[in-house]
Parts: structure tokens; C-alpha cells; sequence
């Protein structure tokens, strides 16, 4: 492979099919022994039932930034194999770095759905104190670090928490996803380089999923593949088909015991696609052909995973008729409890600027709070 | 009590702090084997080996991307900047991350980094040896801004900083590393982050100024005295937050104050230290608030010391101050 200087070809689903990149799912939805994780059959129902769970909420939280009731929704649709996959491959000491398109694996590793949905409604309850736009939450407890909007920023980060750990001889690997975009980022080359000449125990994560907003893969990088790029950095490297996840099980459980012997960081480049926009201020509509989200369509990873479960007796349509009438319904009720939590109070904006109340802010804040009110934003 | 120059304070003091938390670990570009190009870590790395005392890659955003890293996974890491002039490619990291991890996770996280980096002119260093970026992260929500000017401060002050919940940048003026000399005591001490010093008492002009050029302020206020001008000279010690209390206490009982700082004029901390004057003790002053500072120009080579607030710029400043 002359990866090192070829030019990137246009992305298409056909590209996950190519023999470098690892499968598992085969097209009548067996499992190629080779490359089976061999998860449990509950494993495989739970998370099944979990990324029907996060293509509702995408759904469910589109509809409500539709109506106004929520300012923003970054989701994960067509992404979920590769999110849910990596994510469940961790252990339980294992620590995630995420970019902001992975609520699936926050929820995954034990965040609440009430706990998100404040979060979307930058409510009183929001983990984050309705300081971040919606989907920039954080969760300590599932071992999942605070989101930022600045790309690429987390790969470092995952890089030192890693060393950290080694440092004290813990048994901890760190999990960071970011897209394809930000392997253009300086951050990324950072964390490549830091985390291979210090072999920290860091998975770094590349969700392949074809769009930067509206920049196409292709116009990232004119380096074959983003694979490719471990190579300079002295880092092994694999492609997986993101829609399979049980080959993303397969490859980042491989990276992960790998880097907990001691043997440094793997870069994943997983093949999936956005089949929404960006996020809900944006309209693909403008930059990408349909008939590209038609083929990756046929490619869906939940149809495939289904498939599979079906036709080895875990799955059938009545479970999927009361799966989707539950998980709706828990979406609903909880939506109902997180739109009615009051904003959080104003003198809450100064709070955690430090860990105490510096006198500028002290002032700042009995300036505020005696002043005059904005209008429309209601509850105080 | 033995004498160090501030190189040796500071040095002491990581020492000290490292034997005491074994959590501290220092990261930066030659700061183990040779000890830093100012030598500022030397001996550390033998101390204490080469996981504690690490020679990076030459990447400052690596550096402070991974020290966040470290913070949140509970090491207390002290990474140097070997030149601020070259912080700017950690910005994003200090800016959008350092700063922000606490508030933007509702408190659930913090990052408890010192970022350590040598600051200012008149070593002939040229533009990207001399710059003073202080107001670029005091402008930052977040960041606590501290700038020793002497030996003593330094130790206590970088002590406090590696103790202190929140992220700190400590500035260490280069042209005094060697120059100030003092008393630091062995042991353990502390100089508490936000508190300034009255190094020299006066009734006539408050003259404010911090790191190196509190040196030049002092020389300025003995001319003054020459010249009958009483002059009261703050060292502020830590930046921000700023000890507004000594600040607004001084004016009062002069009602005539200058500001002197090596960054540029415009929208440098001088500007901000003015209108918290005007907010703060407006009816007290007597003139119009001064600023002698470095021009609005990049930091030039050959004319540095035209350029640099020195003792003979300031006294103008003070003696038109006093006699408006």
C-alpha cells in the first residue's frame, strides 16, 4: 500500500468492503470467526436495545429543537455502531475523552437520560449548570470528561490523563474519539505524537464519518486513508467498518488490552457516515448528494445488527414492536420532567469561574442580580 | 538564611514541593537532563528521575494538552513554557480548556496546573525573547495571574501556586532570574496568591508596578525623593486577581497614581488597573491616572531599553503626576 502519498479517493460505502479494513458482520449477518468479539447474548440484546435508544432520541431531540423547546441537538445517527461499539469494549476503570457526538456512550457507561436531557435544556439540574450549549455535558461518575466545542483539544488531554495513570502504575486505558476533521487539527498531531514516544495507554478513536460539516473527507487530508497517519507517528493503526459492531468491539477491545500490557496507543479509523447534518443548524441539503445517504443507508448499522440478532433467535418484531413503546415512552416522560426544572439560578453564572468567589466576581454578581432582568428568558 | 537569586528560589521550591507531594510532576522542553535553558530545574531530574521530570517533544499545546490530562486524572503538574513568547501555541489549551474545565463542568472537574514561564525584556532577546502576554490571560476567565519580583516572593508564591485549587500562570521575569538576590528561608512558606506589597512607603504618588520593572519604579520613587516627590510603590505580586484593597488604600492617600508594566500600552493591564482606580477612588485623585509602559509596537531588538519602561521614563511620569 503506498498510502504515504496517494490522494484520498472519494469516500463511499464500498470503501468499508476493501480487504484492509477489518469486518466481522457478513452480508447474511453471520459472524466471521476471525474477527467475533464473542460478547454474551445479553451483551449483544442490551446493546442493540441501546442504539435504538439513541437513533430515538436523535429523532426525538430534532423534533424538539424543531419546535423551539431546545436551542441545539448534535447527534449520533448512522454512528451508533461505532460509538456503542468502542464504548462497551472499555473496562470499567477505563476512561473516555469525548468530542461531542457520543451520548450514546455516556449513557452507555451509566449517565442518566434525565441527567442528558437537562443538559439539553440548560436547566437548574444540567450537569453542566446550563453553561454549555445542549450535548456539552459531563459525567464524572461514568467516567466521561466535560465537552468542549474546539476541535481536537480532548486528544491531548486523554494522552496526559493516560500517562498519569501509568505514572502510578493504574490499570487504566483512555478512550478518545474525535472525527476525521480533527486529525487536521494541531491537537491531533500532538496527541499522536506525545501518547506514541511516552506509549501512553490511549485508544484514539477516529469516527471516519465522511463530512466536517460540509468539508468532505476526502479534502481532509491526501493521505490515503486517516489509518495511514499512525504510521509517522511510529503508531499500528487499523481500519474497522464502523457500522459492525462487532468488529468495533473486536478491534478497539484488541487496542485496549494492548495498550493496558504496556504496549502504547492504537489509532482506530472507523468507517461510518453522518447520515444527519452536522447538527440541527445545519442542512447538508447544500453540499451532499442524496444518493450518498441512500448507499450508506443499505449499510445501516442497526438494520445489519438486527439482522444478525434475528437470525440467531435474539430478536423478532413483536421485541421490537414493545422495545420502541417503551424506549418512547421513556423518552417522553423524562422530557416532560426536564422541560418544567426552573433555570438555574443567576448567581450561579459566577460560580466554579474559581473554586472560590474571587471579589470581581462577587461584585459582578450583586451588580447582576440587583439589576434590571433580560427579557424572554423567563423564571426569575 | 541562606541568600538565593530567584533561579535558585524557584528551584528550591519545586524541590521542596515535589520531596513533599509526590503527585507534582514537572514537563517542558529541556527542563530535565540540562535542567532548563535557565536552568531553573537543575538537579530535579536526578532527584527525582525521568517520570517526575520529563524532557517533552517541542510542543507547547502537547505540553499543556497533556498536563490538563495529568491534572484531571489528579497528578499536579508544573509544566514550563520555556519563552512565553512561545505559550501562544498552547492558547486554545489554556484558554478554551485550562481555564474553562471547572465552569463548564457545573465544578465536577477542575485543573489544578501551573504553568511556569519566563517573562519580559531587557536580556537582548529580541521580539521573541522579551514579550509580556500577562493581560492576554488575565483577560481569560479562569486563570490566576501571579509575577514575582524577587527571591523570597518567588518561593512562597510558586509554593502557594502549586497548592492553589486553581490554574495559575506564573510569570518569571527573566532579566532579575540572577540580579535578585535576598533571604529565602530553607523550610516551607507560602505568600498568599492576590496580596500586593508596599515595598516602599509614600504620601505623594502611588507608582504600581510588578515583576522586573519594580525595580526601575524603586529607582524612579529615590529620584523623586531628590526632587522633594514622596513616592508609595506597590509591588502587585499576583496579577489577578489584583489586590484591589492595597491598590484602592494607596491612592487614597496619595490621589496620585502610576502605572508601569512592560507590555504594550493598549488594552495592556495598566488599562484595567486605571479604570478600577476611576471606579474605585475617583473623588480621591488628585490627577489623571499615568501609564508608562512599553509601546504598541512588536518588542524591538537594538532600541530595548528605548522601548522597556525604565527609571527614566517613570520619573517624568511621577514628577508631571505630582505637580498637576
Amino acid at each position: 500500500m503506498n498510502g504515504i502519498t496517494a490522494t484520498a479517493a472519494k469516500y463511499s460505502p464500498s470503501e468499508s468492503l476493501n480487504d484492509d479494513v477489518v469486518k466481522a458482520m457478513r452480508s447474511d449477518g453471520t459472524l466471521d470467526p476471525s474477527n467475533d468479539p464473542r460478547i454474551s447474548r445479553e451483551l449483544a440484546v442490551s446493546l442493540y436495545e441501546a442504539m435504538v435508544r439513541i437513533r430515538m432520541l436523535d429523532e426525538r431531540l430534532v423534533a424538539l429543537q424543531r419546535q423551539g423547546r431546545i436551542g441545539f441537538h448534535i447527534g449520533s445517527y448512522g454512528e451508533e455502531a461505532a460509538i456503542l461499539g468502542s464504548a462497551a469494549a472499555l473496562r470499567p476503570n477505563d476512561w473516555l475523552f469525548p468530542c461531542y457526538r457520543e451520548f450514546g456512550a455516556a449513557l452507555w457507561r451509566g449517565m442518566s437520560l434525565e441527567s442528558y436531557l437537562n443538559n439539553m435544556f440548560g436547566n437548574a439540574n444540567d450537569p453542566a449548570k446550563g453553561r454549555q450549549m445542549p450535548d456539552h455535558y459531563t459525567c464524572k461518575a461514568a467516567k466521561f470528561t466535560s465537552i468542549s466545542s474546539p476541535i481536537g483539544t480532548q486528544i491531548t488531554q486523554a494522552v496526559g490523563f493516560a500517562w498519569g495513570a501509568k505514572s502510578q502504575k493504574e490499570d487504566l486505558v483512555t478512550l478518545t474519539y474525535f472525527g476525521e476533521g480533527a486529525t487536521s487539527s494541531n491537537e491531533f498531531h500532538n496527541g499522536m505524537n506525545f501518547a506514541a514516544v511516552f506509549k501512553t495507554p490511549t485508544v484514539m478513536f477516529c469516527r471516519n464519518n465522511g463530512w466536517a460539516i460540509s468539508v468532505p473527507s476526502e479534502k481532509q487530508t491526501a493521505s490515503a486513508t486517516f489509518a495511514v497517519k499512525g504510521v509517522a507517528y511510529g503508531m499500528p493503526s487499523v481500519r474497522v467498518d464502523g457500522n459492525d459492531i462487532f468488529a468495533v468491539i473486536k478491534v478497539t477491545r484488541d487496542a485496549i488490552l494492548r495498550a493496558a500490557a504496556g504496549f502504547g496507543p492504537t489509532l482506530i479509523e472507523a468507517l461510518t457516515y453522518r447520515m444527519s447534518g452536522h447538527s440541527t443548524s445545519d442542512d447538508p441539503k447544500a453540499y451532499r448528494p442524496d444518493d450518498a445517504v441512500v448507499e450508506w443507508g443499505k449499510r445501516d448499522p442497526l438494520m445489519r445488527f438486527r439482522k444478525h440478532l434475528e437470525m440467531n433467535g435474539l430478536w423478532n418484531e413483536a421485541k421490537q414492536v414493545e422495545l420502541d413503546a417503551r424506549v418512547d415512552a421513556e423518552i417522553r416522560d423524562a422530557i416532560t420532567v426536564a422541560e418544567k426544572v426552573a433555570p438555574p439560578a443567576l448567581e450561579t453564572m459566577f460560580e466554579d469561574v474559581y473554586e472560590s468567589v474571587p471579589w470581581h466576581l462577587r461584585e459582578q454578581c450583586a451588580e447582576m442580580v440587583a439589576g434590571p432582568r433580560a427579557k424572554g428568558h423567563g423564571g426569575h | 538564611m541562606p541568600q538565593m537569586n530567584m533561579v535558585q528560589a524557584i528551584n528550591d521550591g519545586l524541590r521542596l514541593e515535589m520531596r513533599r507531594d509526590s503527585r507534582v510532576v514537572l514537563l517542558g522542553e529541556d527542563v530535565g537532563k540540562v535542567g532548563g535553558v535557565f536552568r531553573v530545574t537543575q538537579g530535579l531530574f536526578d532527584e527525582f528521575g525521568d517520570s517526575r521530570v520529563v524532557d517533552t517533544p517541542l510542543s507547547e499545546g502537547g505540553i499543556v494538552g497533556c498536563a490538563i490530562g495529568m491534572a484531571l486524572y489528579g497528578l499536579v503538574p508544573v509544566p514550563e513554557i520555556q519563552f512565553s513568547d512561545f505559550i501562544f501555541p498552547a492558547y486554545d489549551q489554556i484558554v478554551s480548556e485550562l481555564a474553562k474545565y471547572r465552569y463548564r463542568s457545573g465544578g465536577e472537574y477542575s485543573c489544578k496546573v501551573v504553568i511556569r514561564t519566563p517573562v519580559g525584556g531587557g536580556i537582548r532577546g529580541g521580539h521573541y525573547h522579551s514579550q509580556s502576554p500577562e493581560s492576554l490571560f488575565i483577560h481569560v476567565a479562569g486563570l490566576k495571574v501571579v509575577c514575582p519580583s524577587n527571591a523570597y516572593d518567588a518561593k512562597g508564591l510558586l509554593l502557594a501556586s502549586i497548592r492553589d485549587p486553581d490554574p495559575v500562570l506564573f510569570f518569571e521575569p527573566k532579566r532579575i532570574y540572577r540580579a535578585a538576590k535576598g533571604d529565602v528561608p530553607d523550610g516551607d512558606y507560602t505568600v498568599e496568591i492576590g496580596k500586593a506589597a508596599v515595598v516602599r512607603e509614600g504620601k505623594d504618588v502611588t507608582v504600581i508596578a510588578w515583576g522586573a520593572m519594580l525595580y526601575e519604579a524603586i529607582a524612579a520613587a529615590d529620584e523623586a525623593a531628590a526632587n522633594g516627590v514622596d513616592c508609595e510603590v506597590l509591588d502587585l505580586r499576583t496579577l489577578w486577581p489584583v489586590d484591589i484593597d492595597a491598590i484602592v488604600e494607596s491612592v487614597k492617600k496619595t490621589g496620585r497614581v502610576v502605572v508601569v508594566h512592560e507590555a504594550p500600552k493598549t488594552c495592556g493591564f495598566g488599562a484595567e488597573l486605571v479604570a478600577l482606580i476611576n471606579e474605585k477612588a475617583f473623588l480621591h485623585l488628585e490627577a489623571p491616572p499615568m501609564r508608562v509602559t512599553g509601546f504598541d509596537t512588536p518588542f524591538p531588538y537594538t532600541l530595548e531599553m528605548e522601548y522597556l519602561p525604565l527609571a527614566h521614563r517613570i520619573l517624568p511620569a511621577v514628577m508631571q503626576t505630582a505637580q498637576f
